[in-house]
């Protein structure tokens, strides 16, 4: 099957290759860091995580999204997704690799990484964070390869994978529930410090992992000859719809706490994102433009006509998408750190170094989503008309 | 008996496997044993032993801007503490801030103009219940059991900076580049650090290991900087901080801090 | 009997081959004199010949140093232990590299570095831990 990966036309490649490039240009600025040190970056003695960190919290919340698709179809028989789950797992797998390698290149000795593994460390969120994490990772290796594999065959998968699918499901909850841990039981940050930290993170990655999908879905029908199908894209917007409500209701309660209680501690943070403070209004525009973006997809969302129109729903989603990359990829970490343990505000901003890394991660990211989207979709169009019993 | 090329794949790769592991776990067998044993290291005879350390801040005592400096540049003289030059790589492991800034939201507009401007000194607190002990994957910082002294393992530090994040204080610095070149004065006896782990006081362990006291409170003008074990009923800190009235920074998020700064000054030095 | 693709597996085994043998023919002409560290430091010199013991015998620390100085570091930093008695000899060290270990053996370049290169090691002791400074004269 792997060698599926590799067959393909003229614009196969050339996406292949302008991936390719990101990824090299991104690992050469990374030598760079390595030899420099993360002062290469934006980060500072105040601001000390970043656009890496945020990148891998975001992209957490997209390998969680796999469940989405697989609690309707294995632990509810919902048909209609049997033939897009593997898209989910894929993606998954994609997005567990990227956040694993966020987390390699934020390290200030990344040579050490072995210390997590010869000295566990039980009461340290960031050493069940690698856990669950491989775990997670594993899972989904094993989950798609035997699944997708059984399906070329033509026949159902063998029983044993079952019990692992079913882990799979309070796993992904778990890989965020452990990463919004990170932040939420830290004692000095009270911008973090919320106890809805955990089920913001999980309704934002409900959304913004199967609005991925749904363009991924729409991407796959217009380059291969696999189709999705209507519904099951339909069935993937309602559940976006859904859980972009929680997650915006959410965001909505932190608002009323911060303000209502009028704690200092507790507004500061926000009013640096959302107004400026002291002069200093770098985010502002940002993070304004996050919740339009998210005030308006939902609205599209919400409105059946919009929604069952794909190039509306599209449009909603990638908004959606947008406005929670800025959310949670970046405003959601600088906002932990400014202003800092001091009172003070001390910004932030990805130096250019920074960003060619990030964007080379993504690229290794989706080169990996492109083979293994490559390899599940010439499954699919050889098998197309043979019922696939799961 | 005749096995197909999968059997054979997978028969080949479950014996390198263990034979790998096996090797590796008997080369590890080996060197535990041939390590040191126990009994063959011991404390120096000389240190200073408590079973809590802490520190009492009398600003009082501090009056010019030399006493601060005498102060901050003793520890990070004999620590080789880079100078950067800039805010964003700074490195600092003792250091004044203004009240507003060491004790947040603990200010209020008619509070007295001495108090509200004079810079106090801030340090690592060395918390009963660090934040940053609990969060560090690799052990790296580590509450010592024997004196509760908060310590940094630059050895096993990955640079994670989760610690950073989680102290409430703001007392931890990350090596952003290579120190070497901005160290301006070497001191020989005590390691730099390299680029990519986390630094803080440490309560100068390897000068209480020879009978000295910490740096800072060496160097800080008679009576401004106290340091002793507040588990002793007899020692200075612990008769201050039971008949004076002391406050800590951040004390309502239960971490416990070991440095108390006193209200309204001591008489005698 | 043909072999299929055979220019690409001729090209891809010369690239392995390539690969492979990288260390031998990069090492070519580069120095590869049995290593001699040496032992004439001011420190050691002054002692009486009897007394020059390290901190336990040559056969151990040449093969063992690396442990120790592992086991050094744990202990010094993580239990606040800081003296050891050698088996060997029952002498008192301070268990410090830089200021114990290179107080006699003050001659990084010459004794240190001398295995170290020969082996292709590097130890990033050196990049915390302040070697002494070395006239590079003798």
């Amino acid at each position: 099957m792997l060698e599926k990966a590799f067959e393909g036309g003229k614009k196969y490649w050339t996406w292949v290759f302008f991936l390719g490039a990101l990824a090299v240009s991104g690992v050469y600025y990374y030598i760079q860091q390595f030899n420099y040190g993360l002062g290469l970056t934006g980060l500072s003695r105040d601001v000390s995580w970043g656009l890496y960190i945020g990148q891998f919290t975001f992209l957490v919340g997209v390998a969680a999204s796999a469940v989405m698709l697989v609690i309707p179809h294995y632990l509810h028989d919902y048909k209609k997704f049997s033939k897009i789950v593997i898209l989910g797992e894929f993606l998954a797998i994609s997005a567990v690799t990227m956040c694993i390698l966020f987390i390699f290149v934020d390290m200030g000795q990344p040579m050490r990484i072995t210390n997590v593994v010869l000295h566990p460390t039980l009461n340290s969120v960031m050493f069940w964070d690698s856990v669950v994490l491989m775990g997670y990772l594993v899972l989904n290796l094993m989950i798609g390869w035997v699944t997708l594999s059984s399906d070329r065959k033509g026949v159902a998968p063998p029983k044993w994978i079952k019990p692992f699918i079913y882990l799979s499901v309070p796993w992904a909850v778990s890989i965020h529930t452990v990463t919004a841990f990170l932040y939420a039981g830290l004692p000095g940050r009270h911008f973090w410090l919320s106890a809805v930290m955990a089920a913001r993170f999980l309704a934002s990655a409900f959304a913004g992992g199967p609005a991925l999908l749904i363009i991924l879905a729409l991407i796959v029908r217009k380059v291969t000859k696999f189709d999705p199908g209507k519904e099951p894209i339909q069935t993937l917007g309602v559940i976006v719809t859904y859980a972009m409500f929680a997650n915006v209701f959410l965001l909505g309660l932190e608002f009323f706490t911060a303000f209502y209680s009028n704690i200092p501690g507790h507004m500061e943070s926000f009013i640096y994102l959302y107004a400026g403070a002291h002069g200093h209004h770098e985010l502002v525009p940002l993070m304004w433009t996050s919740s339009i973006f998210a005030a308006v997809s939902l609205l599209m969302l919400v409105i059946p006509k919009i929604r069952r129109n794909e190039t509306t729903l599209s449009l909603a989603c990638v908004m959606l998408f947008a406005s929670l990359w800025i959310d949670k990829g970046f405003g959601l970490v600088i906002g932990g750190f400014v202003p800092n343990m001091m009172n003070q505000i001390r910004p932030y901003w990805p130096t250019r170094q920074e960003s060619i890394i990030t964007l080379g991660v993504w690229a290794i990211g989706l080169l990996i989503l492109t083979f293994l989207y490559k390899i599940a979709v010439s499954v699919r169009e050889r098998t197309a008309g043979i019922e696939i019993e799961h | 008996m005749s096995i197909d090329r999968r059997q054979f794949l997978k028969i080949a790769g479950i014996s390198s496997l263990l034979g790998i592991g096996a090797t590796a776990a008997s080369a590890t067998h080996n060197v535990w044993i041939k390590g040191i044993n126990p009994p063959q290291v011991e404390p120096e005879q000389a240190a200073l032993r408590a079973a809590h350390w802490a520190m009492v801040v009398d600003m009082s005592k501090f009056k010019t801007e030399e006493d601060f400096q005498k102060t901050i540049s003793a520890c990070h003289t004999t620590h080789n503490v880079p100078d950067f030059g800039n805010i964003k790589d700074e490195i600092k492991w003792i250091w004044k801030e203004a009240y507003e800034n060491a004790f947040p939201h603990q200010d209020s507009p008619y509070m007295e103009e001495k108090i509200r401007e004079i810079p106090f000194i801030v340090l690592c607190n060395h918390c009963e219940n660090p934040a940053c002990v609990r969060v560090c994957p690799t052990q790296a910082t580590f509450k010592r059991k024997s004196d509760g002294i908060v310590m940094m393992d630059m050895h096993r530090c990955i640079g994670c900076r989760f610690c950073m994040a989680a102290c409430p204080y703001g007392a931890r610095s990350f090596n952003y580049r290579d120190p070497r070149p901005f160290i301006k004065n070497e001191n020989k006896e005590y390691p730099t650090r390299t680029r990519g782990v986390v630094e803080k006081c440490t309560f100068c362990t390897e000068r209480l290991a020879v009978g000295k006291l910490p740096a800072c409170v060496e160097a800080a003008p008679q009576g401004g900087l106290i340091f002793g074990d507040l588990a002793d009923k007899n020692s200075e800190v612990r008769k201050i901080v039971e008949t004076r009235y002391t406050i800590r920074r951040k004390a309502d998020l239960g971490t416990g801090p070991s440095v108390y700064y006193l209200i309204g000054g001591m008489e005698h030095a | 009997m043909k072999l299929y693709d055979g220019g690409k597996i001729l090209v891809g085994l010369l690239v392995f081959v390539a690969f492979a043998t990288f260390p031998f023919y990069n090492n070519i002409g580069k120095v590869n004199a049995k290593p001699e560290p040496k032992f004439d430091t001011p420190a050691i010199l002054q002692m009486p010949e009897q007394e020059r013991k390290c901190v336990e015998s040559k056969e151990f620390m040449r093969t063992e140093h690396m442990q120790l100085l592992n086991n050094w570091r744990d202990s010094v930093v993580r239990d606040g232990y800081r003296r050891y008695t050698s088996e060997t000899s029952g002498k008192n060290f301070n268990m410090s590299l830089q200021n114990e270990c290179m107080r006699c053996h003050s001659n990084k370049k010459k004794f240190c570095d001398e295995c170290h290169n020969y082996m292709a090691v590097k130890p990033y002791c050196w990049d915390c831990h302040i070697a002494p400074k070395e006239d590079d004269r003798s």
